[in-house]
């Protein structure tokens, strides 16, 4: 048990002892001998033991070293010519996602005039009428089987006005009705919400298109403008089609990925 | 000149003419209303009692004299109470031919084009690219000439000294290279000192001295050196930015000017390296600088008519005689684009302070350059467009818009009647200076376009960006 600080007290009174230092110095040098000589005699459990924990303090060392010198080094990476070369006067700047520009705009436009795209998903499950549609009963009695409600998601224009309802045959739910579809744009990887603008076509036939179903595989059309694509003719291009690549109704969003 | 002076008193004009910098011509001139441009023209080369007819064009008040005098007045509504000042400004006796149409696509860089610039005598072209390679281009073949690797990182800025033996370029590792454009090898070994990427390199002017020596290079690292061709090694280092240099120019008056990213232009002299001013005003990083005699220093001695010179003593005087007539014994004036949005017009061999402040950008200015006559100054912003300054006053003229994208470089017709510029939306535009509109829309490529030069002789445009080709664009 330490009886008191009489040590730091007598240093404070009369300050070191005049070889204190030295002595030190010498015990500290002293020291890597010993340790040495102590990890060639430990044999055993004593030894194994030894050797671990010198091992790690070794490892802790490096890293310390590593750390210290980081700023000094030449690393290789920074040697290494890098992609996508830019001018100096944007070095400095933080270079935001770009998009890429549309090389294949007059290709596009041929395809879309023919109505085919190459897509993603090339081919569907054909869905029956009577999965797409659920035929509502009216009259008095429920007689009348006329009307058909659409049991998928659908995307009606901003400027739709309902029919009096005696003439509304296809009921569009409101639960179903999405303005929005999370499409990838697959060059830069990454996700974008985007508004739709209409359906481009649905596989299932022309009716499908024109009543605004969506299910997977329908090519839809999306406001891109903010994500700053530009023609080679240096037009801000709003509108691009993507292709449905999930069940909408199942999941209750739409997933899609952009046709470039 | 009798012919205008003989037409009814009582419908004339008061008028005195002055040239840009104010300074009135003679005594007050009584003009009848229905003089326009030709007969002032005429008018003012019988005062000035030049040899040759040479073109003006005439301002009130700013604005530009098309038709005749009394219905420029009735349409403007400007007072004849008093006397009338009309400026004159000289136009270039040349026109250049707007480039209208791309006349080559010539793949080679398997990088982007970072830099492209034509020689002083437009007799050849170079390009530096991120795949480490510098390339000479024939332009009258275009085709690839010479391929010059060397460098172990992009190549971000290229520069050609003014009489055309040598070729600098820059690179992101901070080495500078020679070139000899005549066989495409490298002139000497590398020259290293900086420590991180260049971003700026400027000769000096040809008529302080021919051949070519000396240059000035600015880098990341916060320095500027001066370097000597001959010796092999960097003469003066000009340290005392506090952050990197982002643009280095070399006056005419044997100054060298740099802006930096610590707020600053630091004005240097070239013998020992001393700080001569210290240019104070800007609130952000100061991008980009012009002089208003920087297009005649980088043609040096060769003009529109694409003269050659045999002695160098022979390059010198004419290139002396050139920059004299840009100067016109006022002093040089500096430009400098910031990313506070503003810009500032010095005139650094008078003072420290900033003569005019030019405000209107809404994002960062990327690239100012003075036109050739130094009338006009252009800035290229972030903002989507390139705006047009008074180059003595530094008064807004106009606006052009047209880009959807950021303007990244602009470059001047030798004539100053056209300006092309370089977006982030593919395209490059041409604007008129005389209807202040755009001119022509060069669609083409398919990605940035970095880099924008129009050659000396005002012949072809070439143009690089990052879809790696190098285009050539013609009238």
């Amino acid at each position: 048990m330490p009886q008191g600080d009489h040590i730091d007290l007598a240093r404070k009174r009369h300050g070191y002892r005049p070889d204190y230092f030295e002595r030190n110095r010498k015990k500290d040098a002293r020291e890597v001998h010993k340790r040495a000589a102590f990890a060639q005699k430990a044999l055993g459990i004593k030894g194994k033991m030894f050797a671990k924990k010198r091992y790690a303090e070794k490892a802790i060392m490096k890293k310390t070293l590593a750390m210290h010198s980081e700023r000094t080094n030449r690393h290789k990476a920074d040697d290494q010519v890098q992609e996508g070369a830019v001018p100096s006067y944007l070095l400095d700047r933080e270079q935001t996602a770009r998009a890429k520009v549309l090389s294949n705009t007059i290709k596009q436009k041929r395809k879309e005039k023919a109505g085919k795209w190459e897509v993603p998903l090339p081919k569907v499950r054909p869905i029956a009428e009577d999965e797409m549609f659920r035929v509502l009963r009216t009259g008095k009695r429920k007689t009348k089987q006329w009307k058909r409600m659409v049991t998928k998601v659908t995307f009606v224009g901003p400027g739709f006005t309902r029919k009096p309802p005696k003439y509304e045959r296809f009921i569009r739910p409101m639960g179903l009705r999405f303005t929005k579809a999370h499409v990838t744009h697959p060059e830069l990887k990454c996700t974008f919400n985007l508004e739709i603008i209409g359906v481009k076509k649905n596989p299932n036939g022309p009716m499908y298109t024109s009543m605004g179903v969506i299910t997977k595989g329908t090519v839809i059309e999306v406001n891109v403008s903010e994500l700053g694509l530009v023609t080679p003719a240096g037009k801000v291009v709003w509108g691009k089609y993507a292709q449905v690549t999930n069940n909408p109704e199942n999941d209750g969003c739409i997933n899609g990925v952009l046709l470039v | 000149m009798a012919t205008i002076t003989v037409a009814s008193p009582a419908n004339n004009i008061i008028c005195s003419l002055a040239d840009a910098e104010g300074r009135v011509l003679g005594p007050p001139l009584d003009l009848p209303q229905d003089a326009g441009p030709k007969e002032l023209q005429l008018l003012l080369n019988t005062i000035l009692q030049t040899e040759e007819k040479l073109p003006f064009a005439f301002y009130i008040n700013d604005k530009e004299l098309s038709s005749s005098l009394g219905a420029h007045l009735l349409q403007n509504k400007v007072s004849v109470e008093q006397i009338l000042q009309i400026v004159y400004q000289p136009q270039a006796v040349f026109r250049i031919k707007p480039v209208t149409r791309c006349s080559a696509t010539i793949a080679g860089h398997a990088e982007a084009v970072l830099s492209v610039a034509f020689s002083p005598d437009s007799r050849q072209l170079a390009s530096g690219s991120g795949d480490t390679t510098v390339r000479f281009w024939d332009i009258y073949t275009q085709t690839p000439l010479f391929t010059c690797y060397g460098h172990k990182n992009w190549v971000l800025c290229i520069a050609w000294s003014p009489d055309c033996k040598q070729l600098v370029s820059g690179s992101k590792d901070g080495e500078l290279r020679m070139w000899d454009p005549t066989t495409g090898k490298a002139v000497g070994n590398p020259l290293t000192g900086h420590r991180k990427w260049i971003t700026g390199v400027a000769w000096e002017p040809a008529h302080l001295q021919v051949p070519c020596r000396r240059f000035a290079s600015a880098s990341k690292d916060g320095d500027v050196r001066i370097w000597d061709t001959v010796l092999q090694k960097s003469v003066l280092c000009l340290s005392g930015h506090t952050l990197a240099v982002t643009c280095v120019k070399w006056s005419g008056d044997g100054f060298i000017f740099s802006g930096s990213q610590d707020c600053t232009i630091k004005v240097w002299e070239t013998t020992q390296g001393k700080l001569i001013r210290e240019l104070k005003g800007h609130g952000h990083w100061v991008n980009t600088l012009a002089l208003s005699t920087e297009y005649v220093l980088r043609t040096g001695p060769f003009d529109h008519t694409g003269k050659q010179y045999s002695s160098p003593e022979e390059m010198k005087k004419a290139a002396l005689v050139r920059y004299t007539a840009a100067k016109r014994d006022s002093p040089e004036r500096l430009v400098s684009g910031s990313d506070d949005f503003t810009m500032f017009l010095w005139e650094p061999a008078t003072g420290k302070h900033s003569k005019a402040r030019m405000t209107g950008h809404q994002q960062l200015v990327n690239h100012v350059y003075f036109s050739p006559d130094g009338r006009w100054v252009a800035s290229a912003s972030f903002d989507k467009s390139v705006k047009l300054w008074d180059g003595y006053s530094g008064k807004f003229i106009t606006t052009f818009r047209g880009h959807v994208g950021p303007v990244y470089q602009i470059s001047w017709s030798a004539d100053s009647r056209l300006l092309v510029s370089g977006s982030k939306d593919s395209t490059m535009k041409m604007w008129d200076m005389k209807t202040l509109k755009l001119r022509e829309d060069l669609p083409g490529h398919a990605d940035e376009v970095f880099a924008v030069d129009w050659s000396p002789d005002g012949e072809k445009v070439a143009s690089g960006g990052k879809d790696r080709v190098l285009k050539l664009w013609m009238s």
